[in-house]
């Protein structure tokens, strides 16, 4: 297997005539936790998306562990969707979306094996109380938690999460933050996590990529938030991240 | 009431509105929770334009309705993926051209009206065998399909997204659906008609969906609603002497009403 998870090589994808990603080459280590942030129209989901096969580029290579996407088996890349566009109306139940990512398809009549197993990946996820509760009574957290339960039980060597933690109160995006840290330091699965959330980039991955449409700045989260970088990235510095990291250059 | 099961005509138009009936319910599923409930009547509506054609060229309607209506469902479903438009809009447009088609060739003919109007309110009491054959075989094709790819239609149903991670064939299975529900509609239209067609793909499955916990109990609930109420529709109209399809749609309607209340209180 080669040393990297993720290697793009002039990755472009174009909407019409909307340039959603221009240019894009990065190389993604192997047991890497990243951080993707970028402001709202950069491409990050997008990003995702065509590491996953939904979203063609117009132009450029993609290879994940060495391979074409084409080559990539169901279950080596987890997924956690943006929340907002999860169909709450669809009739099911915590273990059969579990399940779903584990079998690769729904499962109409479950054994008591698949029971188990969603169980326990429930469980690790601390999730075991809503189990048996429809996807339409779980709260934004305990749904965001079902998903991980999703990915943890299907054993991805990638996990690619598209905002996990938003909508979710601070207590619960600190515990999913650090179970998605815990998953990829224990089991060594690379990380990709597009966030908003400056903070969760800084404490709990250790590389960030800073998108917008163009790839700004990709490495050690410690050198990513600099004066520059930011102003590149989102046209302006804000104010959070003097507080969270109070940069020097910008003070 | 034994006298109703012991006519010929009966009989076949029962076996027929069972497995319409379940069929329906059976399909209808996705066609809700995919919120497409508009493809129905949409399909129904182009299958007219196929029909009018066939009339006006002296042949069997519905040897041209069933290509036609095929024809139609794989433009909607390119249309929604290829032109960037919304299914409801896709449908919507192409529905419309039909109607307009079917419309122009009946204008051009001189004795229309008896045969478009029986296509319009449909009749399951003049289901003749080849009919019945016609939907036993259909029966069978969808039931089959259905064996198979339930998993992955349900996959798909609950997030296209997802299911294109796990390499399912998501634009395949949206195609394979859309030409059965179409199949399905161009068979019914004798038996309902065209103008009730949506409604009974659409009100069993909804009816299930009010009671259901997962997408398994919903597609059997949906296809015993959808077999029992054609089956209760049927013998009511025999009885009230009124049109069946018409019967069977406002049979389903009153159950949904009630378990609609019934969860409300």
């Amino acid at each position: 297997m080669p040393d990297y998870a993720i290697k793009t090589s002039g990755l472009t994808v174009e909407f019409g005539n909307n340039i959603i990603l221009d240019n894009i080459n990065v190389e993604i280590e192997n047991g890497d936790f990243v951080a993707i942030v970028g402001p709202n129209g950069s491409g990050k989901t997008t990003f995702l998306k065509a590491l996953l096969s939904i979203v063609k580029p117009s132009s450029g290579e993609i290879k994940i562990f060495g391979k074409e996407l084409d080559k990539i088996k169901p279950g080596e890349i987890g997924y956690v969707p943006q929340i907002k566009t999860i169909d709450r109306s669809f009739p099911a139940n915590s273990i059969e979306l579990v399940l779903s990512g584990v079998r690769n398809r729904w499962l109409g009549v479950k054994s008591r094996e698949d029971k188990k197993l969603a169980l326990h990946a429930l469980e690790l996820v601390g999730a075991a109380d809503y189990a048996r509760k429809q996807i339409s009574e779980l709260s934004g957290g305990q749904l965001q938690r079902v998903y991980l339960a999703r990915c943890f039980a299907s054993n991805p060597k990638l996990l690619l999460l598209d905002e996990p933690a938003t909508g979710v109160d601070l207590v619960c995006e600190s515990t999913i933050n650090e179970l998605i840290e815990e998953f990829n330091k224990k089991r060594g699965v690379t990380v990709l996590m597009v966030t908003h959330d400056w903070t969760a980039a800084y404490h709990h991955t250790n590389k960030v990529m800073l998108l917008n449409k163009q790839l700004i700045y990709y490495g050690n989260k410690n050198e990513a938030f600099t004066e520059l970088n930011l102003m590149k990235t989102f046209s302006h510095l804000g104010h959070k991240h003097k507080v969270t990291f109070g940069l020097k250059s910008y003070e | 009431m034994s006298e109703v099961f012991s006519l010929a005509f009966m009989q076949r138009a029962m076996v027929v509105g069972i497995l319409l009936g379940a069929v329906g319910g059976f399909l209808g599923t996705f066609v809700v929770q995919r919120k497409i409930s508009f493809l129905g009547s949409g399909l129904s509506h182009a299958a007219f334009g196929g029909i009018a054609i066939g009339i006006f060229l002296g042949i069997e309607p519905m040897l041209l309705a069933i290509p036609f209506t095929l024809l139609i469902a794989v433009l909607m479903v390119f249309l929604k993926k290829k032109a960037d438009i919304s299914a409801d809009t896709s449908i919507g447009i192409l529905f419309s051209v039909a109607m307009a088609i079917g419309i122009i060739f009946l204008a051009l003919n001189d004795n229309y009206s008896a045969d478009a109007y029986s296509y319009l309110f449909g009749s399951i009491l003049n289901v003749s065998v080849i009919d019945l054959w016609v939907v036993v075989t259909l029966t069978l094709v969808i039931a089959v399909a259905g064996k198979i790819h339930w998993g992955r239609w349900a996959y798909s149903t609950f997030d296209m997204e997802l299911a294109r991670t796990s390499k399912l064939p998501v634009e395949t299975d949206e195609y394979v659906l859309t030409l059965l529900i179409s199949l399905l509609i161009v068979v019914s239209i004798k038996v309902v008609g065209m103008l009730l067609l949506g409604a009974y793909l659409v009100i069993p499955a909804a009816t299930a969906r009010i009671v259901s916990r997962t997408f398994f109990q919903m597609s059997v609930l949906s296809i015993v609603i959808g077999a029992v109420s054609s089956i209760a529709g049927l013998i009511l109209s025999y009885f009230v002497d009124l049109p069946s399809g018409a019967v069977i749609i406002l049979l389903q309607a009153i159950l949904l009403l009630v378990l609609l209340t019934a969860k409300r209180i």
